[in-house]
């Protein structure tokens, strides 16, 4: 699938990469889970489908937050 | 010991009891609808047979020998004479019937296609789950009904038609559900997997009744009358006309009547055998009393709001609990509630007794329940419990000894929990100290007005004393008024003064000036009897307000007067001689309340950082002491400045009339001139809007300019000590209110726009069609006090009711919406590690709120780290 670069550069969608397999098992054994635990993004959603991702990946979402500045979100890839 | 065995559920199965199994559980066999002899003695064999368990005392199960209370109640059986449908499976049957061979019974698909079906069924719900299954095998067996050959035995099928409620039909002719019942035994246990069913839980042809389970008598007990009378449940008549009809459909077999006959009578058997489980069914008359009203059975005891589960499983009543009206009282603590001493003599608190406190408990005794502090029941030690009366007081005097216990009356500062629905956050219920008062409402200060939501305008509110004592330890450290002054939602105190005591406090510190003499008997009014700050012959209203304040409290603000809030005073126009010609800088220094008029803004719940700060800095307490004097001095102040409000202060000069006409003129003849260009053709679009669109735009932007500046004028030529301006001025309303009663009431708006539509091209029959003037469309161009033309009059009333119905619509919706969102959240918890996490560990969020912050812990959502250096380092 070509990738769309839009997704990308637009300014509502926040910054989406995939975790390597380094990172997470780190972040698995920092909060103490198994990836079953971590809240779920479908692999039809259109950013995961640009990442070239498979279900049982995990994607790291960082976003911009009133609060606290930046904010990171993890989710692993479910089937759907 | 009792040993006790820890096992997880892990799953629930529900099945279908089989006429073996309805025969094997059943303690009796009920023949007759009789249900007592002559004597009133349960008949053998009856609905009320003593085998199905005993609900008069004296008598003993026949089953299990136990008495009343013991007995659980067994279950009986009907043997029916001629099977019939249960009217819950209705579709079920439907299905099966429309998929399955009329001949050989087999599903209506090839062994390849059943094989195929059942390795996806399998495989579905190993991925996806139940929910998915069920949709899958509905689409399969949409695609089987339609086959018109059986490919087993290549017989031709008929299509099954349902004639609600309980006829099926085979084109014209009808399936009794003798037929029915054999079609189903064919179907084989293979295929009636692929109708969803497990074969065995549930044999197609038990879904057709042969004999009918009788509830226990426990389950339908029979209540004696005050004449002695026996009235039955309503279960009890129902099954008594199912055993009738049934013996009669017996009698007319065995005599080999007419068929037309015995399906009458099987017709009625079914009638009555679908209303005892279901009495609500679409397509028939339900079962009714002699007197009409419909009888309740099984289902209808379960479903609905006043059902087994909504009433009974979810509804929870409770005792020591009282409801009235609430009414306010400003000289109560913030923590107080006024309870009615009517109620006082009912609401009780269980008290041990103890070498030490038994004189005071005997002499509670002695008054009794009739006068106040008295006391209702007395419990022994053996946990017999016994009420105060004229006869019993001298005994339980008598016997009462350390270990009793003593039901007395509430007195002043016993723990109650107050509530007012709905209960939408933890503030909504808090604990409070209980003040007895004569009168028949709850009295409580104003300023807990805002957490509950309330007002007097009837507002009925709940209140519960606990019982225990972890209750009532628990009710004060984590629910008392003080504990609740910080909102967990926006980390500023949701308590805070209201209407009178904020103009109170804003006079006094606006300038007024009072001798010493005065001063202290104001500030002794609210109980204040340390007068070391006032130091002066003659005092500022600063120096009275800083008598409230602790010596060492620190704060820096801004008030609603501030041009500029963000901003260092210094850049700010206003600031001259360094000094803020405005007054609207607010500095503490040393309890000292040195510069700044307080208003709403430090005052007020829900804003500014005064309130939140003397929390921080010295705990709920003192919050909760000094809110409650700032709230008093204001209301005190109020009362010896007088404060009112007349119609003289909505009056104007004649020359600001002219003023304000001419302006409002000016604003019609430019609303005209829009309109001009608009009917030309020449009006620019604005970007993304048509020119009809742009022209009520610009309307609207015209008019509400004009309307805003009637305001300024008003305000610029008003009295400076106008009360109505002054209100405003500390915020209580706006200016736009006085500009309403005294210049113009300005536009009314309905759902956005003007008001327009109503009749053919107009709002009103007294305009002309098509007319897009401002008069037209709902502008309200005279003041309150003026008044209002009819057709303005008419538009205030449009808008006026459109809001009523917002609301009145709104409330339920988010009522609900509510309801939705606190149970999808209701286990979530912040874990040890910052997480959040619902109730099997998933995570929710990594950080709570994404930023960590306990709000409750912090000024409005966020933390202030130049005061934290400022606090520890110094300037």
């Amino acid at each position: 699938m070509a990738k769309d670069d839009y997704l990308d550069k637009h300014e509502l969608i926040p910054k989406h990469t995939k975790l390597g397999e380094r990172a997470v098992k780190e972040l698995l054994a920092t909060f103490n889970i198994s990836k079953v635990q971590l809240p779920k993004i479908l692999a039809s959603d259109v950013v995961v489908k640009n990442l070239g991702l498979k279900i049982g990946d995990i994607v790291k979402i960082e976003r911009k937050s009133p609060t606290a500045g930046k904010s990171t979100y993890y989710r692993v890839v479910a089937d759907g | 010991m009792t040993e006790y065995i820890h096992k997880k559920v892990q799953s629930i199965k529900f099945r279908v009891m089989s006429p073996k199994i309805i025969k094997k559980m059943s303690a009796a066999k009920v023949v007759t609808p009789e249900l007592y002899d002559k004597e009133g003695y349960p008949v053998d064999g009856g609905l009320m047979d003593i085998r199905l368990g005993v609900i008069d005392p004296g008598l003993t199960c026949k089953t299990c020998g136990s008495k009343l209370k013991e007995c659980p109640g067994h279950s009986g059986y009907i043997e029916l004479a001629r099977p019939v449908l249960h009217i819950q499976f209705i579709t079920t049957i439907l299905n099966l019937l429309r998929c399955s061979c009329r001949e050989c019974g087999r599903i209506l698909a090839s062994e390849a296609e059943i094989g195929a079906q059942k390795r996806k069924l399998k495989k579905i719900i190993a991925e996806r789950g139940l929910k998915e299954k069920n949709t899958a095998i509905k689409t399969f067996l949409q695609k089987v009904r339609t086959v018109s050959k059986c490919p087993h035995c290549r017989s031709r099928q008929i299509p099954v038609t349902l004639e609600k409620p309980t006829r099926y039909l085979e084109k014209d002719k009808r399936l009794s559900p003798i037929e029915i019942r054999s079609r189903l035994e064919n179907v084989p246990d293979n295929d009636v997997e692929l109708f969803g069913i497990d074969p065995a839980a549930l044999r197609p042809e038990w879904m057709i009744l042969t004999i009918l389970p009788i509830p226990s008598v426990s389950m339908r007990p029979s209540i004696t009358l005050q004449s002695g009378e026996r009235a039955e449940d309503d279960l009890t008549h129902k099954l008594g006309d199912i055993v009738r009809i049934n013996q009669r459909l017996f009698e007319n077999i065995n005599a080999g009547a007419p068929e037309i006959i015995i399906e009458d009578l099987w017709d009625l058997l079914q009638y009555h055998v679908t209303t005892f489980f279901k009495n609500d069914v679409a397509q028939l008359p339900p079962a009714r009393h002699r007197s009409g009203e419909p009888l309740k059975t099984l289902s209808n005891r379960i479903k609905s709001k006043q059902g087994r589960i909504r009433h009974n499983l979810a509804g929870k009543r409770t005792n020591y609990s009282a409801r009235t009206v609430i009414s306010p009282d400003a000289m109560l603590k913030i923590n107080e509630v006024g309870v009615p001493s009517q109620m006082a003599r009912k609401l009780t608190v269980p008290e041990r007794v103890t070498s030490w406190n038994i004189e005071y408990l005997k002499s509670l005794i002695q008054k009794g329940p009739g006068v106040y502090p008295g006391a209702n029941y007395v419990t022994r030690p053996d946990g017999r419990r016994k009420r105060i009366t004229d006869e019993t007081k001298e005994e339980l005097l008598e016997e009462l000894e350390p270990g009793y216990t003593v039901e007395r009356h509430i007195i002043d500062g016993d723990v109650a929990l107050f509530n007012r629905q709905p209960s939408l956050h933890r503030m909504s219920m808090m604990c409070h100290r209980v003040k007895v008062l004569d009168g028949k409402t709850f009295r409580m200060n104003v300023a807990v007005c805002n957490p509950y939501n309330a007002d007097f305008d009837g507002d009925e509110m709940n209140l519960h004393i606990p019982q225990t004592e972890e209750a009532r330890a628990e009710a004060e450290i984590l629910m008392e008024v003080q504990t609740q002054l910080i909102s967990p939602a926006y980390g500023l105190s949701v308590m805070g003064c209201v209407q009178d005591a904020v103009t109170g406090n804003y006079i006094l510190t606006s300038g007024t000036k009072m001798s010493r003499h005065e001063a202290i008997s104001l500030l002794y009014s609210l109980g204040i009897d340390d007068f070391t700050k006032l130091r002066k012959n003659e005092l500022d209203g600063k120096e009275i307000f800083s008598a409230l304040l602790p010596n060492d409290f620190k704060f820096n603000g801004r008030n609603n007067a501030c041009i500029a809030p963000g901003d260092p005073c210094k850049s700010c126009p206003k600031w001259k001689n360094n000094k803020c010609q405005l007054d609207a800088r607010i500095d503490i220094v040393d309890g000292q309340l040195m510069n700044g008029v307080i208003d709403s803004k430090q005052l007020a719940s829900g804003s500014g950082l005064l309130l939140r700060n003397i929390h921080k800095q010295y705990g709920p307490d003192m919050t909760a002491t000094i809110l409650t004097n700032l709230f008093k001095l204001g209301i005190k102040v109020l009362l010896k400045y007088g404060f009112t409000v007349g119609l003289s202060d909505a009056e104007l000069t004649d020359d600001v009339v002219a003023e304000i006409k001419e302006e409002i003129k000016k604003a019609y003849e430019e609303v005209e001139e829009v309109i001009a260009t608009y009917k030309s053709g020449d009006l620019k679009e604005l970007p993304g809007r048509t020119a009809r669109e742009t022209l009520e735009n610009m309307i609207l932007g015209i008019l509400n300019k004009a309307r805003n500046k009637t305001g300024e004028i008003v305000a610029r030529h008003a009295k400076a000590d106008n009360p109505i301006l002054t209100m405003a001025r500390c915020g209580r309303g706006r200016t736009l209110n006085l500009a309403m009663m005294t210049a113009c009431v300005g536009q009314q708006s309905l759902r956005g726009g003007r008001i327009s539509g109503g009749f053919h091209e107009r709002s009103l029959s007294c305009f002309r069609k098509k007319d897009l003037g401002a008069a037209a469309h709902g502008f309200v161009k005279n003041s309150f006090k003026d008044g209002l033309s009819p057709a303005e009059f008419f538009f205030g009333a449009i808008t006026g009711r459109d809001s009523l119905m917002d609301t009145a619509l709104r409330t339920p919706r988010s009522g609900y919406l509510y309801r939705r969102l606190s149970n999808a959240m209701q286990d979530l918890k912040v874990e040890y590690d910052q997480t959040v996490r619902d109730a099997s560990k998933q995570i929710i969020q990594f950080n709570y709120g994404e930023d960590g912050i306990d709000v409750s812990k912090s000024e409005k959502g966020t933390i202030n780290v130049q005061k934290i250096v400022t606090n520890v380092c110094g300037e």
